[in-house]
């Protein structure tokens, strides 16, 4: 097929972005913008759908398809589109708050279906919107302005729910590494079955720098480890730090110490998301916190293609419904 | 229709005897009333609805009443598992499941106690003797067998039957287990409940072959304890005459028995394929809307898909989903579900997305009654949104009508580009009545243009409006026309986001004059009788069957009544205000605490006198007959309706 070559301005829609200035979504959207005129779909077959926060505005900047609709229920009308609409790229724009308090019960359950959708979870640790009250990801004893004696709420992991939820695709980035952004973007569009990725992104207005630890160029090295399937996980300024897997929990070592085949290779393909889940619960300041894709599971059937194949079966099996066959089956009676 | 007659009244059983059989002679009546009353786990379900499709295959017009408790199996043998199906068969057009019974069948004494004051004096009482005994009257909590009582000996035609024992004798070579052999009651009583009312076990039989075509030996017994169950009413000196109801004189066609929320269903799936559209029905389960998706989910070769979300608002979100892909999109729920629903129906409102929502509505607030019928949504359907978010409200009559008006809601939705309401409830999802089979031809075609593609270099305007203020429905996919919905309020034509004061106003007042305007494009309003004079009856929804019938009673005896029944609750046909004001009083009876009569005096500033019942129950044509004519003029000389 060839498609008219876009740009990264095509996809910019004619209404003035306004979020505030600083904000990390700006440069999630430039990413966005930058990565579907690569992702071999025309601009008409791509729909953003997104709930209610700052991050919602979203698809109303974009110049495609796009539905912004109502608090944490982005993944419910994804689910309708999707399953009538399989020939569309549905992207699903949420925030912390949005997907992880209100929709919580959507996120799960669109991820256990594997609905072939992706998520793009922008995750700064507040409710921006609303002006700065703690949200389920804000960290234990943080101070906001609903509470002013510290959290008391244990924060939630995304990607450990997504696993939990038998993700086939779970990835994290962040705003600030805007080509790793791009990459996860890009490497999220291409598979097939739900998607998440979660972005880390700066609230500068009411949680700046929540996440510097991982964002700041200086701080990234020590306090993040970059996953590549099939490599072992290594991080450090100097690469000198490793994870090894010992006993049933994962450790970080002095790579000068220990053999290289004792430090952990990445499998991202393993159906089994035991190992994975251990990464994605590795928190900053214990262990280094992991970027890029944690689980790719390729062959996991779609709930948009079996509620679609199970029309085609029944088609085949019983025939083309016919309405005078259907009204007329079982017992009838004339009245002359 | 017509219903010049009132209701057929086996309670006057004069009929002529058509026929001499052995020693038991046949009467002939035109309608009987029976209710069939067991513990849930009795088959009384079954047993009632194989009555009412051999009824309606015998040519009888029928209606019917399934009452049974919300419990799935509250505990045995109390009044609170009693189980109940009520029908009504006649050689007459009837529009209701009847009031008092003539006929009561019950299979413990638990049943006959919930049951007895429903029945008529000198009323036929069937009794599974075998079910009476001490342990049965202590769950049923009486002191002692009430069978023996000279009350019930005196006013009824009492008939013990000892249907366990005999049951067990009849099925007693099929080798069945004790448990397996008693479960086969059911259809023994069913033999002796058919032969009473000259019925043809045919149908039946037919019926337990293809149920139980797995298990010969389940066959074999339950055909032995229907035959049974017919010989003991042939042989027995217990019974002094069968009743023979004739094929009542329907409209020629070719008819089926359907339950209200079959034919919802059955609609839905038509108007997807009148309108070229594929259906989408995305629901969560729930007392009494779950049937629809039971319904739909066998007929996916109709390109039916079915979703059951993970909870209501799921449901409804995925149905704005669809309906934004361009299919044909569908939630139902119950009261406690349609509350959930109410953010994304105001966000259907603000998107203007074609869609339909059905609300079976049942006893309320909250959980209230699940089981049980009421009304008491109607203001939850026109109101129950944020902010201004005019909604169309339709609401069939009857089971069979369940089939029209679902049409009729597709039609309206996908004209005007809004979520339409319509509000089934309990009483019509599962009572029955004979459906006059439409021609495939007679079906309105629905025609739905979505705009084409374009080269995109005029910009698209997703809120420009046609002669019906409706938008465009363009759907992604379509080249040149991407644009962007949603819950924020847009600018008229371009829908952009838009804060602008005067916007806002007259986006709202568009909104709600979209929705006025489709009184345009709906039949007036029609009267059975008069269209002014001394008393309208103005109902809505289920309670039409019970209306209809007192009101054509009343007409009957001479008394100036009309009756208008409500089908389009918002927008109101345009000629309702001056049918309300033609008359020196209007009643309107619900099933709630006053709605419909609210709206009426709100909006016609005419006084409206209620008629108000909130017991989970429908109206029986007694109770209304009697109201209408304590409000109505006297009866000058008797007139046909």
């Amino acid at each position: 097929m060839s498609l008219p070559v876009l740009k990264a301005t095509d996809f910019a829609s004619d209404q003035d972005v306004r979020w505030c200035p600083g904000c990390g979504d700006y440069s999630i959207l430039a990413q966005m913008k930058k990565v579907l005129p690569n992702v071999g779909v025309p601009r008409e077959k791509i729909v953003f759908i997104s709930g209610i926060g700052c991050s919602s505005r979203f698809p109303y900047y974009m110049n495609t398809y796009g539905m912004h609709s109502i608090h944490g229920r982005a993944p419910g009308f994804a689910t309708g589109l999707k399953s009538t609409r399989p020939d569309l790229m549905v992207w699903v724009i949420t925030g912390d708050g949005d997907s992880l308090s209100i929709g919580g019960n959507h996120f799960i359950h669109a991820i256990r279906r594997n609905l072939d959708i992706n998520i793009v979870l922008f995750n700064n640790r507040i409710y921006g919107l609303t002006k700065g009250q703690y949200s389920p990801t804000s960290a234990e004893g943080q101070i906001t302005k609903s509470t002013p004696m510290g959290s008391i709420d244990h924060p939630l992991s995304p990607l450990s729910i997504a696993l939990a939820a038998e993700a086939t695709f779970v990835a994290r980035s962040m705003d600030a590494h805007v080509k790793h952004l791009g990459d996860m973007l890009m490497a999220a569009s291409q598979h097939k079955g739900t998607s998440l990725v979660e972005v880390y992104q700066n609230c500068n207005v009411f949680n700046d720098g929540a996440m510097a630890y991982a964002q700041e160029k200086k701080q990234r090295p020590n306090n993040i480890i970059e996953l590549e399937h099939g490599k072992p996980m290594i991080f450090g300024e100097n690469r000198d730090k490793g994870i090894r897997l010992t006993g049933n929990h994962l450790e970080v070592v002095d790579t000068a110490d220990v053999p290289a085949d004792d430090l952990l290779i990445h499998d991202a393909h393993n159906p089994d998301p035991s190992i994975q889940m251990m990464l994605a619960r590795m928190r900053y300041p214990v262990m280094p916190e992991p970027f890029g894709i944690l689980r790719q599971v390729d062959g996991v059937a779609t709930y948009n293609d079996q509620i679609n194949d199970q029309v085609t079966t029944a088609k085949r099996e019983k025939g083309e419904g016919d309405l005078n066959t259907l009204f007329h089956s079982g017992d009838t009676w004339k009245v002359a | 229709m017509t219903a010049s007659q009132p209701g057929p009244l086996a309670n006057n059983v004069s009929g002529t005897e058509v026929s001499d059989n052995a020693a038991k002679s046949v009467r002939s009546v035109t309608g009987i009333t029976v209710r069939l009353a067991g513990d849930s786990g009795d088959g009384m379900q079954l047993l009632g609805t194989q009555l009412t499709n051999t009824s309606a295959l015998a040519g009888n017009d029928v209606a019917t009443f399934p009452d049974f408790p919300a419990e799935i199996r509250a505990p045995r043998g109390t009044r609170a598992g009693v189980s109940g199906f009520q029908l009504q068969f006649a050689s007459e057009e009837i529009f209701t499941p009847g009031d008092t019974l003539d006929a009561l069948v019950v299979m413990n004494p638990a049943a006959l106690v919930t049951n007895l004051g429903d029945l008529r004096k000198g009323g036929i009482l069937i009794a599974n003797e075998d079910g009476f005994n001490d342990k049965e009257f202590k769950l049923a909590k009486v002191e002692s067998d009430p069978l023996e009582s000279d009350i019930i000996n005196q006013s009824y035609r009492l008939v013990k039957v000892p249907m366990t024992k005999l049951t067990r004798a009849a099925v007693e070579e099929h080798g069945l287990s004790a448990k397996n052999a008693d479960r086969c009651k059911n259809f023994f009583a069913m033999g002796l409940v058919y032969w009473l009312f000259g019925r043809s076990l045919e149908p039946t039989l037919r019926f337990i072959q293809e149920k139980f075509y797995k298990k010969p030996d389940v066959v074999a017994a339950n055909e032995a304890a229907l035959r049974a169950g017919w010989a003991y009413g042939e042989t027995t000196e217990a019974f002094g005459e069968s009743y023979a109801v004739e094929a009542a004189e329907l409209q020629p066609g070719t008819y089926r028995n359907i339950m209200g929320n079959q034919a919802l269903a059955w609609g839905l799936i038509a108007a997807s394929k009148i309108s070229g559209k594929d259906l989408f029905y995305g629901t969560y389960p729930i007392t009494p809307a779950s049937d629809i998706l039971h319904e739909l989910t066998k007929h996916k070769n109709f390109g039916v898909r079915t979703f059951q979300a993970e909870d209501e608002i799921a449901a409804i979100c995925a149905t704005i989903g669809a309906a934004f892909g361009g299919e044909m999109a569908v939630t139902a729920s119950s009261g406690p579900g349609i509350a959930l629903k109410g953010e994304a129906m105001g966000l259907g409102v603000m998107m203007e997305m074609p869609m339909i929502v059905i609300n079976v509505q049942r006893g309320g607030p909250s959980t209230g009654l699940p089981t049980k019928t009421e009304q008491s949504d109607l203001l939850q359907a026109m109101f129950g949104r944020n902010g201004e978010a005019p909604m169309p409200v339709l609401a069939p009559r009857s089971p069979a009508d369940c089939f029209d008006m679902a049409i009729e809601a597709w039609r309206i939705a996908a004209e005007t580009m809004t979520p339409v309401m319509l509000l089934s409830d309990g009483y019509i999802a599962n009572g029955s009545e004979p459906w006059k089979i439409p021609e495939m031809d007679s079906l309105p075609k629905i025609t739905i243009q979505h705009p084409p593609a374009t080269s995109g270099e005029e910009p698209f305007l997703p809120y420009e409006r046609n002669e019906n203020l409706s938008r465009p429905w363009a759907v992604p996919g379509t080249d040149g026309l991407m644009h962007r919905i949603g819950g924020l309020e847009k600018e008229d034509r371009t829908g952009n986001v838009s804060y602008d004061p005067d916007n806002h106003q007259h986006m709202v007042q568009t909104r709600a004059e979209k929705v006025a305007r489709i009184a345009d494009r709906i039949p007036e309003q029609d009267v059975l009788g008069e269209t002014s004079g001394d008393v309208l009856v103005v109902s809505w929804g289920g309670t039409y069957g019970a209306c209809h019938t007192a009101v054509s009673r009343a007409r009957m005896d001479g008394h100036d009544v009309s009756h208008a029944h409500l089908r389009y609750l918002n927008p109101m046909p345009r000629n309702i205000g001056t049918l309300l004001k033609s008359f020196r009083k209007v009643i309107v009876p619900e099933l709630n605490a006053g709605q419909l009569r609210m709206l009426l005096r709100s909006e016609f500033l005419v006084d409206c006198i209620g008629i108000n019942k909130i017991k989970g129950k429908p109206f029986t044509v007694g109770e209304l007959d009697d109201a209408i004519r304590s409000h109505a003029a006297p009866a000058r000389k008797s007139k046909a309706g």
